[in-house]
């Protein structure tokens, strides 16, 4: 039997634009499962984002509860939030959103002196190696490709060890071909490490490849559904 | 991969705007270790200055005490003229120890300065002038053969200027008198370096004021008996006592002014160079609030980001400050000839002397400079929220 991860429940977050209210995850209740690969999908608006921060616990929700890793981060502050993601939740972003002045290395090991975790080049290199890009580590990201930079940031979020991995559009900068390199890295992850991996995407040729696909629209769960593969 | 190596990085990416800021600071540090250095240079040339003079006490006839103060320290005196007999009666006062009489004079010598003209100064002095000055020791030749003799003993400075040589004939413009230099003096960081002595006598047939004297130097046996004994000599007509204490303060007083201007200058230069260090890291931070965003993402906590934010802000100050000493060690002679150029009396020697312990506390005041300067913009910085700062940069 899997260990739930992430649960939520009526989960909630509700902005305020002037005198509006508008309610970017409305509701939605969720079970996540150690080793799961949940694609989310949707239309631009739908929520996606938003839900991947509140379970990624870079944002505080409105109403409803949230439990990760079997703690009710609900009512946690945002500056006790930083010792859940630290070491335990891996981020990847559209934007790769690397540190432009420090090599694809000293990115990593950025990682890991926030994670307060040893830093091991050897055991660096290998991981550089595993995300294809062994022979790139000591490049700026200036001099990167975009697949490439997306590579360092994948090795940046494993690097730290993390119990699961939230990829905010990780292919939405990238060619077909790169989308796909990387898209298999993160399959690859999940099958030989079981490595629980949530990311949102609006390409449905690669959200089929997940194994559950979960379709937002308006900020609310419109269908559940296991993956065929494409 | 550490908190210095990821501040150090990141000034490396704006090198110009980085270089500009610590030249700010340099610039800042540079001219407030040279006004600590004039401070210390400043005090301590004045009192070699007046401890080499060999006396405490100046009489000189009536006059300003201001110039008199400032001519004594330029030559002896003030250019006023008492009678000789004055020397005749306070020499035999029983609480003197030392006592020597002269007469200064000024010639102007249109040759000087590259034929732009200058004034030459010449002292009257006696035998009793070596007796209050007993470290003045000859480089080369001796004393006056005779005290109604035609000769001179230069300065050390003026002889090295003119290129004289013992055994020289020197003319003293508009005077026509030709002397023959039998000694020169060894350097002793004094005015005497400049002056060019003749025997009293001499001096009083060439410049026509016989049985004058513009000064008459006294040390006394017991410095506890100076106010009675400057007390006494108020009785005397038409002279007026210096103390060398008086004249110290005198000078000070002339430069303090001068002084609390070129402070005013300092700490403006250090607010604006502070407010410009917080403007550049300000605007740094704000540049990669994403990448503020992200670290937090993952991981980082406030206290790391306020660390990165702050380290940035002391290494371009210690850079700064670092340069800045070097910039002050490296100006002091340009600062030095501007100073004697403006004040009202410069000591010999020199004017800006940076210490160690100069050095120490302004690298430690750029520091502070630093640390402080960073508080700001490291508040801000750790205070984003991660989601905002991402989303913000993008």
């Amino acid at each position: 039997m899997k260990n739930t991860i992430i649960k939520a429940a009526e989960l909630t977050k509700v902005y305020i634009r002037g005198t509006e209210e508008v309610y970017a995850v409305n509701g939605i209740n969720l079970d996540i499962t150690d080793g799961d690969f949940i694609a989310l999908m949707g239309p631009s608006g739908s929520g996606k984002t938003t839900l991947l921060d509140l379970i990624g616990c870079l944002d505080s929700i409105s109403s409803g509860s949230l439990e990760v890793f079997g703690k009710d981060v609900s009512r946690v502050k945002e500056s006790k939030l930083v010792g859940l993601r630290r070491g335990h939740i891996g981020f990847i972003f559209q934007d790769f959103l690397l540190i432009p002045s420090l090599t694809a290395i000293e990115n990593v090991e950025l990682s890991l002196y926030f994670a307060r975790k040893p830093q091991d080049r050897k055991k660096l290199v290998q991981l550089f190696e595993k995300v294809g890009l062994g022979h790139r580590i000591n490049h700026l990201p200036k001099e990167m490709s975009g697949g490439e930079r997306q590579r360092v940031a994948i090795a940046r979020a494993l690097a730290v060890s993390p119990k699961f991995l939230i990829a905010d559009e990780p292919t939405g900068n990238l060619d077909t071909k790169s989308s796909q390199e990387i898209f298999d890295i993160f399959k690859n992850i999940n099958k030989s490490e079981g490595l629980t991996i949530i990311l949102a995407t609006h390409n449905p040729k690669l959200g089929s490849q997940a194994d559950h696909i979960i379709y937002l629209k308006d900020g609310k769960v419109v269908s559940k559904e296991e993956s065929s593969l494409y | 991969m550490n908190l210095f190596s990821v501040a150090l990085k990141n000034l490396a990416r704006k090198k110009v705007r980085t270089a500009l800021t610590v030249g700010g600071v340099a610039i800042a540090i540079a001219v407030l270790v040279s006004l600590w250095g004039f401070d210390t240079g400043y005090q301590r040339s004045l009192n070699n200055d007046i401890d080499k003079m060999g006396y405490q006490v100046l009489v000189t006839a009536k006059g300003c005490p201001y110039e008199a103060a400032t001519l004594m320290l330029q030559g002896g005196g003030g250019l006023r003229y008492m009678n000789e007999d004055v020397y005749k009666r306070i020499s035999g006062d029983a609480r003197i120890d030392k006592i020597t009489p002269q007469l200064v004079a000024t010639a102007y010598d249109p040759g000087k300065q590259s034929g732009r003209g200058g004034i030459s100064l010449y002292m009257g002095i006696a035998d009793s002038y070596l007796t209050l000055k007993p470290w003045s020791k000859f480089k080369s030749g001796k004393w006056f053969s005779d005290e109604n003799a035609l000769e001179a003993i230069m300065g050390y400075e003026v002889a090295e200027y003119e290129q004289r040589s013992v055994g020289d004939k020197i003319l003293i413009p508009g005077r026509n008198e030709i002397l023959t230099v039998v000694g020169i003096f060894e350097r002793n960081g004094t005015q005497d370096d400049g002056i060019v002595f003749l025997p009293l006598k001499v001096a009083q047939k060439i410049f026509e004021v016989p049985d004058k004297l513009t000064g008459i130097g006294i040390k006394l046996k017991d410095m506890a008996q100076l106010s009675k004994f400057e007390e006494d000599l108020y009785n005397e007509p038409g002279i007026q006592i210096i103390s060398l204490a008086q004249v110290k303060g005198t000078i000070l007083n002339l430069v303090s002014s001068a002084k609390a201007m070129t402070n005013s200058v300092a700490l403006i230069a250090v607010i604006i160079a502070v407010i410009g260090v917080v403007n550049t890291i300000l605007m740094s931070v704000f540049e990669r609030t994403s990448e503020i965003g992200v670290m937090k993402a993952i991981g980082a906590s406030r206290l790391d980001i306020f660390r990165i934010i702050w380290v940035e802000t002391t290494f371009i100050c210690v850079f700064g400050g670092v340069l800045g000493n070097i910039m002050a060690l490296l100006g002091g002679k340009t600062i030095e000839y501007i100073l004697k150029s403006v004040l009202p009396y410069a000591p010999k020697g020199h004017l800006v002397v940076i210490t160690p312990h100069i050095l120490t506390l302004s690298f430690f005041g750029a520091v502070i400079m630093g640390l402080v300067a960073g508080l700001y913009p490291a508040f801000r910085a750790s205070s984003m929220k991660p989601i905002e700062a991402i989303r913000k940069g993008e």
